[in-house]
């Protein structure tokens, strides 16, 4: 857990604690949880390329391109679903799109 | 002072969609529900309420824009009928396991095929797993009793369900009757202003809704959702008592018609009671102790309550106006038997299915169903527990 969390619900939970309806009380609470383990085609960031432009962090739709210091970082492959958005964004040809090995 | 009036089931519950004003409004027209957008709408044209109305494009769209609407904390509310219904099915199990109080009118008709446009319950009695409350109406002025205390079942904070207010398609949904309605500011104060709990459109406490539920969770939260079914019970209680006080009608789980002595009864649902109480009445006249139970509240199940109320009869016919093709009477049958097996083990039980495809049911062919209860009262003998009422054999 990256951050403190209102409610963190686990399997040792009974159904009265559990907010209705599995409501997710805590926004962006996704990034407790490992969602990219099911890509079948994998993004590969080459360095050399990159200018840091910034045009594949805003239209990733899992914010899986960490950005540092106003400079973009290698993806984030425990959230990468291997949407490919990144690559077709791209003007310098500085992300491959590889098969999930 | 009430105000007196003479409106088809439609008009009515249209007219207390206008008093509730909910925030939004999405339907697709489907005949004979039609006309309740079609009124209401006609209130949001010449600005009587400050409802969003959406036209949608089908009835799935329709449920769907009412769950995001209730999900983002709107007030919402919606008609439909058979096919409609039936097209919604995927998103009425959202909008119950999502806990959004969405009321909805539904006019009850046939599910085709072969194709058919008149009153049966085969839609309703379909979506009864679905999670909604479902209250029944008898004649107008249930239908537009119940869809205003509908409301406050729904959005009582131990419930969070949504809710179906089930009349029967253009007997009443179509025929004009004397009803009494309550006045605009009275309506408004009963029903409230909605608070939602967590919703969407509250920035300063954001949430997310919908999520993937795996097998660790799923079933507590389905367990949570039969709880809340479970709380609208006492609910549907309290509101029946404080809409008593507003109004002097009595609402109850189900009504007992001339039950107090009686020996046989039939338990029906919506306009057939009506039919039935006359044929009560008549055969009271004979002497011949008949009585009526005619459920209001099929979702929850009164289950322990319907149960007692017919124990001490000898004989019950419970009336269907859908097939469940068990083989074992229709939905209403299975469920009241189950509950006389815990309460009124020595009453004994037949099914009628009648009425299907909006074929009439005259006083003349309850009068049956009663004889044949009085023949087993005074013989003790079943001969036909599964019956089918006015088909040609």
């Amino acid at each position: 857990m990256n951050k403190e969390r209102k409610m963190n619900i686990t399997e040792e939970n009974t159904w009265k604690e559990m907010p209705k309806g599995g409501c997710i009380l805590d926004a962006g609470n996704a990034e407790d949880f490992r969602t990219g383990d099911w890509r079948s085609m994998k993004p590969v960031w080459l360095e050399e390329k990159c200018k840091q432009c910034m045009l594949c962090w805003p239209v990733c739709p899992d914010t899986a391109i960490p950005v540092e210091n106003g400079k973009r970082k290698d993806f984030d492959f425990d959230h990468c679903k291997g949407c490919g958005i990144c690559v077709e964004v791209c003007p310098f040809k500085a992300i491959d799109f590889v098969e999930e090995g | 002072m009430a105000i007196k009036d003479k409106l088809s089931g439609n008009e009515a519950v249209a007219i207390a969609m206008r008093q509730i004003d909910p925030d939004v409004v999405a339907a697709f027209p489907i005949t004979p529900s039609t006309e309740v957008p079609q009124y209401f709408s006609q209130f949001v044209a010449n600005g009587q309420v400050h409802t969003e109305f959406v036209a949608v494009e089908s009835e799935h769209s329709a449920m769907s824009a009412c769950i995001g609407a209730e999900a983002a904390g709107a007030r919402t509310m919606t008609a439909t009928s058979s096919q409609g219904l039936a097209l919604m099915w995927e998103m009425l199990y959202i909008a119950a396991s999502l806990h959004l109080p969405i009321v909805m009118s539904v006019i009850n008709r046939a599910l085709s095929g072969p194709i058919n446009i008149h009153n049966d319950h085969s839609d309703s009695m379909g979506a009864r797993d679905s999670g909604w409350i479902q209250l029944y109406c008898e004649d107008n002025q249930e239908a537009y009793d119940n869809l205003i205390q509908a409301v406050r079942i729904a959005e009582h904070k131990d419930v969070q369900l949504p809710v179906m207010v089930c009349f029967d398609g253009f007997i009443t949904s179509h025929a004009v009757e004397n009803i009494e309605l309550i006045e605009d500011e009275k309506v408004k104060a009963f029903v409230g202003e909605y608070k939602p709990g967590y919703h969407l459109l509250n920035k300063d406490n954001p949430i997310a809704l919908g999520p993937l539920d795996m097998p660790a969770f799923y079933f507590e939260h389905k367990r949570a959702q039969a709880e809340c079914m479970q709380n609208a019970k006492k609910v549907i209680m309290e509101v029946a008592q404080e809409f008593e006080k507003l109004t002097g009608r009595k609402y109850g789980f189900f009504e007992e018609y001339r039950m107090d002595d009686a020996e046989v009864a039939v338990v029906v649902l919506n306009s057939t009671a009506g039919t039935a109480k006359t044929v009560v009445n008549e055969l009271r006249d004979q002497g011949i102790k008949a009585g009526l139970i005619k459920p209001r509240v099929f979702r929850p199940f009164p289950f322990e309550e319907i149960g007692k109320a017919l124990s001490g009869l000898k004989a019950v016919a419970v009336m269907d106006k859908a097939e469940s093709f068990s083989t074992a009477g229709g939905p209403l049958f299975a469920e009241i038997r189950s509950a006389m097996f815990d309460y009124a083990k020595d009453t004994k039980a037949i099914n009628y299915i009648y009425g299907l495809g909006g074929r009439d049911v005259r006083a003349d062919e309850i009068k049956l169903v009663y004889q044949d209860l009085i023949d087993i009262a005074r013989t003790g003998q079943v001969k036909s527990t599964f019956n089918y009422l006015g088909i040609r054999e």
